[in-house]
């Protein structure tokens, strides 16, 4: 851990983590940097730090999560926090306590930081002006989940070395996928050319590159030419719950014109990685051929995800 | 009551083409005289000098929110929001709980405006029971008790054949049906305009569509029955060019805008931003252009403020969960004459958006400074600058997306039947 105080950390701007649009290329790097050092500790003989310790964290989850749930609570307790999750039966938020003041009683019963997911794009926005913890989204609605992308992105440099230049090619419903939306902002930002492939009815509105609010991306519904000379590959997990019976036929149509299978896969570059932020439905998105090849990086980007949220809580507790 | 005689003001009477330097004379709740040097013995005088004089506005859409929801309004403190706006006539929506769906429900709007309203108050009643859009309200007795025109405003009267009932029931009362035109199909779920920066928020959007559709089936239907068919909140470049086309096939056709969908684009949503959120939602620059063109070529003939008043905690959530609508009434004036200051609207013209054309959909001789017309008068100051504080609001709703913005133009007085019923003393 000594070699986290040699960092500069000058760059670093955020109070919260709301979004991945508003890192500079320079912070992603800053992150990268320090979840190369995480990463570095958490192989060698003792895990722990203690480098947050007296600090409590509250996870806060208005929608069902195992594996990011259990990641930022990992990564938590290996920087020597204590963690306390809260789930929304056991609170009272389904007695009708607003949001604003179910984050403030958390902070009055001691956290320091707040580790939320919500149902609700923006749910985070409404809150922060109100906050003194650090409040960290671990997913909200459509719109964000940006230690996804980051985790993604470290994924990215420890196979390919950097995301710039490289062909990622992105499949699946795009459209409700918070994990698309910060993977477009950020591998953009870090220089990437983004495809995007999937059904028009899977696909956000307004992506004709005339605006400048959204990052220039290209589209292609075929999978075949999307996946020629890809460099990396996220397949999307197919959110049933969040499917209505207008955006599909149903899921053979999909397998049929989207799931990633070993054929598809062999038009892209021979080093392709192939991602997917999990849970994966087996033979719906991914055939199990191509989740079980040595392309597919999955159980890599679980055990980054626990490095790189170590390096978000680092930064945050010193920024 | 003492005369009032308000001197050496520009008076503007888009009625009668009047814009000219002048004095006008009120008495006994009556406009009087109107013309140069006018003197007379016993009056309160206001010098208007540098000053506009024109009929009080009138407003065809606003939301007073009693019964039912008196936190967010009253009739009370919707009508001082108004006269604070230089509005001396508003028509309020029946969107209450209950809804304005009967006879004793309008006359308990009347008998409470009548004791506590400053300005005007016309109720609107509700084209179906309880606003559920699945059968007809009572009309006719709603008729009887005054109301000046029937709407489910809020919700889309969804089944086509309960429009057309609801139409052609409407011919024999005279009476507008006032249709809130977004398909609720292609509405659903929706939280802002469709496009790119609904795309960047993660919302789900509305497209256009959704009102370009419900327009194109109410004027088919209103082409059907020959009813009167008067559209709210028109915010798309779609609708302006259907009604403009239903117009020139001669359907019986009115239609209304907001200042808001005049003056902001959906990107004022970024940073989820839930005072921006409103039904229909914002739209684009090319919308606002439409929008333009349609009031200038007459295709779009009032401006109504969709005055939506909440409560700090409808607004203070996460956006999916925050109330629709924009506190309005007191900022409506100062926002409109953004077009003015910019060229983009003549004040003559603006004027009789905010009078005398919303006063003909009425069929009422309001808006107009004609002697013997009752003497509503808007006095303001068409280049004073003002920040837009909620905390001075006489509305209970400080929902606005105007907060903190500095306006050019302010109304100084507000005249109603002869009385002043607001002064501006800064």
């Amino acid at each position: 851990m000594n070699n986290l105080l040699a960092l500069d950390i000058s760059a670093w701007q955020h109070r919260h983590i709301l979004d991945i649009q508003d890192f500079s290329a320079d912070e992603i790097n800053l992150v990268m940097l320090t979840a190369d050092i995480m990463s570095k500790h958490m192989s060698g003989p003792i895990k722990k730090t203690g480098s947050l310790r007296g600090k409590t964290i509250v996870t806060l989850f208005y929608e069902a999560s195992t594996r990011t749930r259990g990641s930022f609570e990992l990564a938590a307790k290996n920087l020597g926090a204590d963690v306390v999750n809260m789930t929304v039966q056991s609170s009272s938020v389904s007695k009708g306590e607003s949001l604003i003041n179910t984050l403030n009683t958390l902070e009055s019963i001691g956290a320091d930081m707040i580790v939320m997911r919500h149902h609700l794009s923006g749910a985070h926005y409404s809150a922060v002006p109100f906050m003194r913890a650090n409040l960290i989204n671990a997913g909200d609605g459509w719109h964000a989940h940006p230690t996804q992308a980051l985790l993604d992105l470290y994924t990215i440099r420890q196979h390919l070395g950097s995301a710039q230049g490289l062909k990622t090619v992105i499949i699946g419903d795009i459209r409700h996928s918070r994990v698309a939306h910060s993977n477009i902002w950020c591998l953009s930002k870090m220089g990437a050319r983004v495809v995007l492939c999937a059904p028009p009815t899977l696909l956000p509105a307004g992506l004709d590159n005339t605006h400048n609010l959204f990052p220039k991306v290209e589209v292609e519904y075929n999978i075949s030419n999307a996946l020629v000379d890809a460099d990396v590959v996220m397949e999307l997990r197919l959110q049933k719950e969040r499917m209505r019976g207008d955006l599909l036929p149903g899921l053979d149509e999909f397998i049929y014109g989207y799931q990633l299978n070993a054929a598809r896969l062999a038009l892209a570059k021979p080093h392709v990685i192939v991602m997917h932020p999990g849970p994966v439905n087996e033979d719906v998105e991914m055939a199990t051929d191509v989740l079980h090849s040595p392309r597919a990086v999955v159980t890599n980007q679980v055990t980054n995800g626990v490095a790189v949220r170590m390096a978000i809580l680092q930064l945050l507790s010193i920024g | 009551m003492k005369d009032i005689l308000i001197k050496n003001g520009r008076i503007i009477n888009p009625a009668t083409g009047t814009d000219e330097i002048g004095d006008l004379l009120l008495s006994n709740g009556r406009i009087k005289q109107l013309g140069q040097n006018i003197s007379c013995q016993n009056n309160e005088t206001i010098d208007a000098t540098s000053l506009v004089v024109c009929p009080g506005f009138v407003d065809l859409h606003c939301h007073l929110r009693q019964p039912g929801f008196e936190a967010k309004e009253t009739i009370s403190s919707g009508s001082k929001a108004a006269a604070k706006g230089g509005f001396t006539t508003v028509c309020c929506m029946p969107n209450t709980n209950p809804p304005l769906d009967n006879l004793p429900l309008i006359t308990y709007v009347n008998t409470i405006a009548e004791k506590e309203a400053s300005i005007r108050i016309l109720p609107i009643g509700c084209i179906t029971r309880a606003r559920k859009g699945d059968e007809l309200a009572d009309m006719a007795a709603m008729a009887q008790a005054g109301v000046v025109g029937f709407s489910d405003d809020g919700s889309y009267v969804k089944n086509p054949q309960i429009m057309r009932r609801a139409m052609e029931y409407s011919l024999p009362l005279g009476l507008p049906v006032i249709e809130h035109c977004e398909d609720t199909a292609l509405a659903a779920d929706g939280q802002m305009n469709e496009g790119i920066v609904a795309t960047a928020l993660g919302l789900c959007g509305i497209p256009a569509a959704a009102e370009d559709v419900a327009v194109a089936r109410d004027i088919i239907l209103a082409e059907l029955t020959g009813a009167r068919l008067h559209i709210a909140h028109v915010s798309t470049k779609g609708a302006v060019e259907l009604i403009r086309q239903g117009k020139k096939r001669g359907v019986r056709l009115t239609a209304e805008v907001t200042p808001h969908h005049l003056a902001l684009t959906e990107e004022r949503v970024l940073g989820f931003n839930t005072q921006a959120k409103v039904a229909p939602p914002l739209r684009t620059q090319s919308d606002i252009d439409a929008l333009i063109e349609g009031l200038i070529d007459g295709t779009i003939d009032a401006i109504a403020t969709d005055h939506a008043p909440h409560t700090i905690n409808d607004k203070l959530c996460e956006f999916g969960s925050a109330a629709c609508g924009i506190s309005g009434l007191e900022t409506a004036f100062a926002v409109l004459m953004k077009l003015v200051h910019s060229g983009k609207l003549p004040l003559p013209m603006l004027i009789a958006k905010l009078t005398n054309e919303p006063a003909s959909i009425l069929r009422m001789r309001l808006g107009s400074l004609e002697v013997g017309a009752p003497a509503d008068i808007a006095i303001f100051a068409p280049d004073i600058e003002w920040t837009v504080d909620t905390a001075n609001f006489a509305s209970k709703g400080h929902n606005t997306p105007f907060a903190g913005e500095t306006l050019k133009g302010k109304v100084r007085t507000t005249i109603y039947s002869g009385q002043i019923v607001y002064q501006d003393n800064e």
